[in-house]
């Protein structure tokens, strides 16, 4: 999809879904390593070199405590993006259990598990996110609570439907037959269908997981002001931006942006790679 | 026809009182679990001014004494009468706070839906009818990048260019300082309005555009737009005759269901903007532990996305010629 926006048109899909999936690797990498080696730099509090705009030692400029804020930025978008991949995972695990529940365990776990998705998407999702997180009184646990309490239904529905679509094909019906073992059906039958979409669903989950909780955090019920994720980071820009200090919120959210499209291109490049159809186009 | 649309509301009734039923029940349940005192974040930093007996009759007065089950007992036969009990932080009834802040949310919303929904749809158009054209792969970067943009964001870069340095538009609120609503004219309120309905359609537009552009490559594609461009149509023609009657429905239904995101946006440009609607109310109600607000302004959005959903279904229903001929062939 997105791969063919960049790539030379020379190249084969798969060349360039390769090639996709790769730049996001090593841009994480990038970041992860980044802000490892800048550690807690962006603690460091410098009152000569308050309110600096960007410059050619300092690329994203400093605060009004005279931190830099290209550390601060990295550090926050280290902190998002494990909160956000936490989350995710989470949601994806329950997605998991609750969509194969729903598709083995009988209709009345059926019912059950569907009427709770209905439930779940139909309350606007920053509206239940700020209940959930006010359920469990903030902080960050209340965040990875919230997203990961939120986000399951979709992947849900996609796995329930997977499983039984799977569990009424003909060879899954004619295995017992043969005398194949239900664990032995679940492994070569079950799995290989249900493994990718359950990658891809993680995968696509983590865009969302990581926006809506800088969203959360940027209302307030997410971190305190002592992680400073990148939320956190521009809710105290808002405080400084009439007076100018503009690039306080422009870096941070800069690389929020890149890093969102960066696992929305990471995601949606694995699923053409997993996806033999979309892949001989 | 008569007779199915009210069979038709009827069971979209029954269907919004089990759920507004369920998620009322979720959420008390969520809400009495939390850790939050609210008799704490109510009284906020003056916490060491008050003392026991105060606080005591604070508990007293919102019946925090009696047990959950109890109150959810009361609550509940509350609620079926349509009330929604006392908002703490504003001393009157939730239903007439939520009432006040939607209407002056409703603006926003309003603005900003039929803008993204138009300039999406068209974008989608432009896009579709001219795949990989240098426009499409353009709107393309533009749709994938809103996508990934926090809405937050994008309202505090126009605050920064249009409020700050360019000094066109107010910095925030919903009318001029000193001023009550009634006194605003409708000019000023637009002049408020304008830059967070711009953020919030600059958001919207990414999804409709994206849909509307896959459903008009598919269009492209088929066998009457082939058809036509054999009989030597142009590629607007087609566009304008072919595709547009069979792209319209889809993209209708997207926009009607997206009321959640829409609501979730406003939230948040909300608070970019400290405009005072149901998003800061929810906001406020959350931070300051007002229970029954925030109750109320759940199940209030509940039946605002519902609503969006079954007017996209009735939508389709009256819409659709196909739809309608299928009715009339059952019945």
């Amino acid at each position: 999809m997105t791969a063919r926006l960049f790539f030379p048109s020379q190249w084969d899909r798969r060349t360039r879904t390769l090639a996709a999936i790769g730049i996001c690797l090593v841009f994480f990498a990038v970041i992860f390593i980044a802000a490892w080696l800048y550690g807690d730099q962006g603690q460091v509090t410098a009152l000569k070199l308050r309110k600096l705009p960007p410059s050619w030692e300092r690329p994203f400029g400093t605060d009004w405590l005279g931190r830099d804020m290209l550390a601060r930025t990295l550090k926050g978008i280290r902190i998002s993006l494990g909160v956000g991949l936490t989350a995710a995972t989470c949601s994806a695990c329950i997605a998991l259990l609750l969509g194969l529940a729903a598709a083995l365990l009988g209709r009345t776990v059926d019912r059950l598990v569907t009427w709770l998705a209905d439930a779940a998407m139909a309350t606007p999702h920053l509206v239940l996110l700020i209940l959930l997180s006010f359920a469990c009184g903030g902080g960050a646990k209340g965040v990875i609570i919230a997203v990961a309490a939120s986000h399951w239904p979709a992947l849900t529905r996609i796995i329930r439907a997977e499983v039984l679509q799977l569990r009424s094909a003909d060879y899954v019906k004619l295995a017992p037959q043969l005398g194949k073992g239900p664990y032995w059906i679940a492994r070569r039958h079950l799995l290989p269908h249900v493994a990718p979409q359950f990658l891809v669903g993680l995968l696509l989950l983590f865009p969302h997981a990581i926006l809506h909780a800088a969203g959360l955090t940027f209302l307030g019920f997410g971190m305190p002001p002592h992680m400073p994720a990148i939320g956190v980071l521009l809710a105290e820009s808002m405080r400084y931006l009439s007076m100018g200090l503009w690039w306080l919120a422009v870096a941070p959210g800069f690389i929020l942006i890149v890093s969102v499209l960066a696992f929305d291109v990471l995601g949606n490049n694995v699923r053409a790679l997993l996806d033999p159809k979309t892949l001989r186009e | 026809m008569h007779l199915n649309l009210t069979k038709f509301l009827l069971a979209k009734t029954m269907r919004l009182v089990l759920l507004v039923a369920g998620v009322a029940t979720l959420s008390f349940v969520l809400v009495s679990h939390s850790p939050i005192d609210p008799v704490d974040a109510y009284v906020g930093a003056a916490i060491m001014k008050i003392s026991p007996e105060q606080r005591q009759v604070i508990i007293a007065r919102w019946g925090l004494d009696r047990p959950p089950l109890t109150r959810f007992a009361r609550w509940a036969a509350q609620l079926a009468r349509g009330d929604l009990g006392v908002s703490t932080i504003f001393n009157e009834p939730v239903t007439s706070v939520i009432a006040k802040r939607f209407v002056t949310s409703l603006w926003l919303m309003a603005l900003a839906w039929s803008f993204s929904g138009l300039l999406g749809f068209v974008l989608g158009l432009i896009a579709g009818a001219r795949e990989d054209s240098p426009a499409d792969r353009l709107i393309r970067l533009y749709a994938y990048t809103m996508a990934a943009t926090p809405t937050f964001w994008v309202g505090m870069m126009l605050l920064m260019i249009f409020s700050v340095y360019l000094g066109w538009t107010p910095v925030c609120s919903a009318w001029p300082p000193g001023l009550s609503i009634e006194q605003a004219t409708l000019g000023q309120r637009l002049h408020h309005l304008l830059l967070p309905a711009v953020t919030l359609s600059l958001i919207g537009v990414a999804q409709i555009t994206l849909h509307t552009r896959q459903k008009t490559v598919e269009a492209m594609h088929s066998d009457y737009a082939i058809f036509a461009r054999a009989q030597g149509e142009s590629t607007v023609g087609i566009v304008c005759r072919q595709v547009l009657r069979n792209v319209a429905l889809p993209a209708l239904t997207l926009q009607f269901a997206s009321l959640g995101e829409l609501f979730g946006g406003a939230v948040l440009a909300e608070q970019v903007f400290s405009y005072p609607g149901l998003g800061r109310a929810t906001v406020e109600a959350g931070i300051r532990g007002d229970v029954p607000l925030l109750l109320g302004i759940v199940l209030f959005s509940t039946v605002f996305v519902f609503t969006g959903n079954t007017l996209a279904d009735l939508l389709y229903q009256v819409v659709d010629p196909r739809m309608r001929e299928g009715q009339g062939g059952t019945a």
